[in-house]
Parts: structure tokens; sequence; C-alpha cells
């Protein structure tokens, strides 16, 4: 299909949504639960009192604040309700162009609201992530015709360069030079992977996004596709992702139809196949080599690196894998260009990033901030602070190779450098609040189990370190610990986080190691022979 | 290509859709993942004769198939029970007490993760992390996610459920 009969479409979809009086947008993601309840309901009174013409009830994509889901969003009002549920319909119609229900209301003046910068997120609550007539509508795919009809491969790569967009799945890797490496390797075939194997626990980032507008992971796939050379394309997604994986589906098939995927896209000689290979449930499949094992069909082990994806990836060829986050960063970048994204952020770390906000947190949810913004806006002000008058202890970052980062810190602006230097990661955005009714030895207990459980068992220091680690904090745990207990746990974790063959292994000591940093007191009540507190210890 | 096909073990409609998942992917080896995938979406399970027939069909050696289907956490080779409850352990539903609910479950039913009750009444399934973080602690009884609720509220939504299924 040509870009004029696309836009053509664009306009009609427009129109047809210009045409009603009222919009009401009901969240259909997973964390609100009964929306098809809720639309149910509003369908069936509009019916009764014949308003078809005038208001259209349109399931999105996610809010944001899912703990006061499920989340009702009136249009032109701009007026959000909270905790809806079917038997409200009557009343939030009855009060359509009136004063809005009070009971419901969230105000817009809640910092959860004002203190976002939303870009990855902009259409998520905005649009029916079922449909890609209304994501064309809402100047879709405007990013495809530009970087196809009138920009070279080295233009585009050129542009993410300069942007200064790194990658978000964790590690940070500047995807520009990704990209120009995937483009100059030398190789025939090409291949290009987006991973939306999201398995640290308290993550839903990429779910989120792949549930709320996935025809924008596609269609930074599209222009990925297009500047490295690549035809083959494969998204790896959870099987815990059933809603995801759904969307995901039909957005192909429809991206399919209107011909942005399939052979000469808009018109030209580009050709672009994508699938989508299920995960299995295994953690180690979001290290791209494993991955790139599971899209093989084998058991996700990772392999040495180098050689690099990039050089040597999906049978041996150059292979581009990207997480869901930056794919979901490139149309705002083409469009608007380097330097709009490149003035957001701080030096090193440019644009915004897409958190997860979990645990002892009022709003529970996901927010999109710009890099820079410090922890303790974030927890206080975004996320409104730790419920039932508890105090804060630590905010957790990256998952089961994150660590956590304690009260004295919270004035840290995030950026991959900053974390870093606290002994915590970005990672992929997961935070999970911990207050102090938690014990930190307990929690970092839980996720040691977690590595273990996960390690591959394909190198020595991952398989049986993370055991013993796991070993010597159930030691800690049950009060039953020894000063020499402490000295090989430390030795420990420095040997597996040095000698272990992936990330996995790599970063699954960070969390003893920050928490042995900020709460060794916490270790040492739980020795056998206590040491009385020195005045260099940290609490 | 075999030079002679294997056959379908039996006459059950579900081998006829398995082949057809195969089909789909050429009977490439590497789609043996997606094989997986769908013959638990028929059988519910995989059990050593479907593991046997795949293997044959798509030319990978019955080893690799059992390695492949034991180390990813999805598959399983026992049949489930009639009604399963699936318990998130994601950091968000264990900080808010996901914990004590399996514990709870071993000293009511005497299950750990992964079992089936002898009477094949119930299995219980964790899983880590289905992104539903707002609504910790979650549990899924026979497919319908529920949470926001406290310890006893969820144990009491167990046992009503479990009441009402029987």
């Amino acid at each position: 299909m040509q870009r004029e009969e696309l836009e053509r479409q664009a306009a009609t979809r427009r129109q047809f949504l210009d045409g009603f009086a009222h919009h009401i947008l009901v969240c259909a993601g997973l964390g609100c639960l009964h929306n098809e309840e809720i639309i149910a309901a509003l369908r069936e009174i509009i019916a009764a009192q014949g308003l078809e013409q005038q208001i259209l009830v349109r399931k999105v994509g996610c809010m944001g604040l899912c703990a006061l889901g499920p989340v009702v969003l009136v249009l032109p009002e701009e007026t959000s309700y909270q905790t809806v549920t079917p038997g409200d319909a009557a009343e939030i119609i009855a009060a359509l162009g009136k004063q809005p229900i009070q009971r419901l209301l969230l105000p817009a003046t809640l910092p959860f609201f004002t203190r976002q910068h939303k870009n990855v997120l902009a259409l998520s609550g905005r649009i029916d992530p079922e449909s890609i007539d209304d994501y064309l509508a809402a100047g879709g795919y405007t990013a495809v015709f530009k970087a196809i009809t009138e920009m070279r491969p080295t233009d585009i790569i050129r542009e993410i360069q300069e942007s200064g967009l790194r990658g978000r799945g964790g590690a940070g890797y500047p995807t520009g030079l990704k990209w120009s490496t995937v483009a100059k390797a030398t190789g025939k075939k090409k291949y290009l992977v987006c991973n939306a194997d999201e398995g640290d626990p308290g993550a839903f980032m990429d779910r989120s996004i792949l549930e709320s507008t996935p025809h924008a992971v596609l269609e930074g796939m599209i222009i990925a596709a297009y500047a490295v050379g690549a035809d083959c394309g494969y998204i790896y997604v959870r099987a815990e992702y059933p809603l995801a994986v759904k969307r995901l589906k039909l957005a192909i098939r429809e991206a399919e139809r209107k011909n942005l995927l399939g052979h000469a896209i808009c018109g030209g000689a580009f050709n672009l196949n994508l699938q989508i290979r299920l995960g299995a449930g295994a953690f180690v499949c979001g290290e791209e080599t494993a991955l790139l094992e599971s899209i093989e069909g084998r058991r996700g082990l990772p392999r040495p690196r180098p050689p690099y994806p990039a050089e040597k990836g999906l049978w041996g060829s150059p292979t581009l894998i990207n997480n869901v986050e930056t794919f979901a960063n490139i149309p705002p970048i083409i469009n608007r260009g380097a330097a709009w994204f490149a003035g957001l952020g701080t030096e090193k770390s440019k644009g915004t990033k897409v958190f997860a906000l979990t645990g002892k947190i009022s709003h529970t949810g996901l927010i999109e901030v710009p890099m820079g913004t410090t922890l303790r806006e974030i927890v206080f002000e975004i996320g409104g602070g730790i419920p039932g008058g508890h105090a804060f202890k630590a905010i957790q970052t990256g998952g089961p190779s994150g660590g956590c980062i304690p009260a004295e810190h919270l004035d840290t602006p995030v950026s991959y450098e900053s974390l870093g230097a606290l002994g915590s990661i970005m990672g992929s955005g997961g935070m999970i609040v911990i207050d102090e009714t938690s014990s930190m030895v307990e929690i970092v207990k839980y996720f040691m189990q977690f590595c273990r459980d996960e390690s591959c068992g394909k190198c020595i220091p991952c398989r049986v370190g993370t055991a013993q680690i796991f070993d010597l904090l159930t030691k800690f745990c049950g009060y039953r610990a020894t000063r020499a207990d402490l000295a090989s746990l430390e030795m420990l974790c420095d040997l597996v986080k040095n000698t272990s063959l992936c990330g996995l292994g790599q970063s699954a000591p960070n969390p003893v190691l920050s928490t042995l940093r900020y709460f060794r007191r916490e270790y040492l009540d739980r020795i056998v022979d206590p040491i009385p507190p020195s005045p260099e210890d940290k609490s | 290509m075999p030079c002679t096909q294997p056959s379908q073990p039996s006459a059950d409609p579900r081998w006829k859709s398995l082949d057809r998942a195969m089909q789909r992917h050429d009977y490439r080896p590497d789609a043996l993942i997606e094989t997986l995938h769908a013959a638990q979406e028929v059988f519910g399970y995989l059990d050593t004769d479907t593991l046997r027939y795949i293997a044959n069909r798509l030319q990978v050696p019955p080893s690799k198939v059992y390695g492949v289907t034991t180390f990813y956490n999805h598959f399983n080779t026992k049949p489930r029970g009639e009604h399963t409850l699936v318990v998130c352990t994601g950091t968000a539903c264990h900080v808010k007490g996901n914990d004590r609910i399996l514990a709870w479950m071993q000293e009511h039913f005497g299950l750990i993760p992964g079992e089936t009750t002898p009477d094949n009444r119930l299995s219980l399934v964790e899983v880590r992390c289905l992104g539903a973080c707002a609504l910790a602690p979650v549990i899924v009884p026979d497919g319908t996610i529920t949470g926001k609720t406290s310890f006893a509220e969820t144990t009491a939504i167990i046992t009503e459920w479990l009441g009402n299924a029987a």
C-alpha cells in the first residue's frame, strides 16, 4: 500500500473519531481487572439511551496508575476516574459534559500525572491497541514513511547515534553503535531480534508497551531492519504474557495487510518478515546469546562473547538485538529528530525511561520520566510515598541483577552511571520499594534463590556459586552464621561476579554486595557471635 | 524429510493438530520449542510418546527433545490436575506475602509448586512474575487473575474456589 493511501485511511479514521462529542476510554491492560464488564456496561447504557452517535467507548492500553485501576478517561474533558466498577457506568455517562463525579475523580493535578514526561508511553492509554487505524490516526507509521522514502540507511543510523539513545534492556550499550556494527557486518543474510523476554520479577514495562502500543514496537523494528539491512526478524516474548502475545500477533497481521510488513514495504524494494517466538519460562533467555539459542530451538545456554551477535548471531549471521523499549523509542527520534531526544536527560544518559514502580509504594504502576530525575521525586512525588505510615528503607533497581539503594542516596539522579556507581544497575526499569518492615537479608535471599533456580548450569561459578551463596544467606536468615561465613560470602560474591560466563552470573551477587555495603549491620546482627557496633558501620 | 513418515501414535485428532503446527514451520528442527508449545496446548502436558513422535517428525535426537523440554519451566511432563492454582512469586508478590501462601498450600494440601494432589484434583504452579505487580499478591485460580488481597482473604478465596469447584 502506498503512503498516500495509508494517509487517507488515517484521515478517515480521525474524521470518524472527531465525530463524537465524548470519548470514554477504558484501560484494557492486564492490571485493570473487569475492564470488559465495564465496557459492556457503558455500551449497554449508551445503546439504551440512543447515544451511539454522540459517545464512543473505546478500550485502550495502560494509563499507568495501575494501583487505582480500573482507570477510565473521559475526553475531551480529560477527566480520569479511578477504581471504576461496571455499576458506575450510568453515573459516568450522566456526568458527561457536567461536573465530574467527585467520588471517583482522579485529580489532574496529581504529581503522578504532572511530573511525568511521556514519550514512549505518549499513546499508551490513548489508542486502541488492537486497531492499526487508531495508531495511524494518531500519527503512527509516519516515521516508517519518512525513514523509507526520505532517508538512506546511513542517515538513520547517524540520527540514532546523534540522539545518544542507549539500550533500554539494562546494559545501556549505545544503540546507534550497535546498529552501525550490524550494518557494516558482511554477510548476505542479517537478522533482527526484539528481546521481549522481560524476566525480571517486578518489572512490567515491556508487557505494558506491547499491550498498549504494539505498533510502536513494530514501527521501530521496521526502521531498524531497513537501517541495518535485515529482512527477517523475530520477537522473542514471554509465554507468561498471553495478552501481549495476542495483541502483538494481531498487530503483525494488520501491518502485513497494510503492506507495512512483508514484501515491497511502502512500495519500495525493502522486505521484512516478522515472526513471534514464544519463550518458555527461562530467565536466562533474556541474555542475548541465550535468547538466540532459544530461537534456534535449543536450550537457552549463553554463548561466549565475542563474537558478539552483531557479527555472529542467529545461525551465524549478523543479528541486531534490541529491547522492546529501545525499539519503541525509535519512531519519535525519527519524527522529531536527534537533537530533540538529546535535549532530554543527562549528559551521558539521554531521553526518557519507563519504570515500573512496585512494592511498598502508594502509586504502583508505570511511569516515564526524563533521565536525571531523582529517586526521591520518583518515590515520594510521582509514587506518592510509602503507604501505611511506614518509613522508606531501600529501593531495589534492576531486579535480581541489581542492587538496593538506601535512603541516604535518594537524591541521586537516575542514569546508567549514577546507579552503577551506587552498586546497582539501571536494568530494564523495575523499581521495587522496600519499607522498614522488610529484612534486607531475607529479600536478598529471595533474589539469590531466584538466580540459583534460573542459572542454566553451563558455567560452574554461576551454577555452584549461586547455590553456595544461597546456603550462606539461609544461615544468616536463621541467625546461625559465623564470621567465617561472612568472609566466605564476600569471597564467593567476588568470584561469581568476575568469573561467570554471562550477565546472569556476573550480576547475581549485586543484591548481596549492595546490601553488604549499605545494610551491613543486618548481616552482623545475624552472626551467632555478634560483633559490637563500631562507628564506621552503616546501619 | 524422513523417507518413511512416522505414523501418528493413535487416531486421536489432536495428533493431526500437532502435525499442522509442525507443518506451519516446514518441520524445521529449529521450530522445536514452537512445536512443544503446540503439543502442550493440545495435550495439556508432554509425555514420552509425544516427545518421541516430535523427535521423529522433526529429525531431532530424542535426547535433545527431552533436554529442551526439561530445561524450560513452562513445559510439564506430567498431567495437571482438574484444577490449577497459579501463584505468582515475583518480587512484588513475594514482598506482599505470597511466600506465606505457598507455605499455607503445603500445610493444607501437602503441595509444593509443580505437584498435583494424589486424587488428581489440584495442581499448584509457581510463576516468576506475571507482570501484574499492581495487583500483588497475585494468584490465578483456573485462569482468573485475582489480587490486591490480604493473606486471610487470599486463603479464603482459595478455599471457596475449591469448595465451589467440587
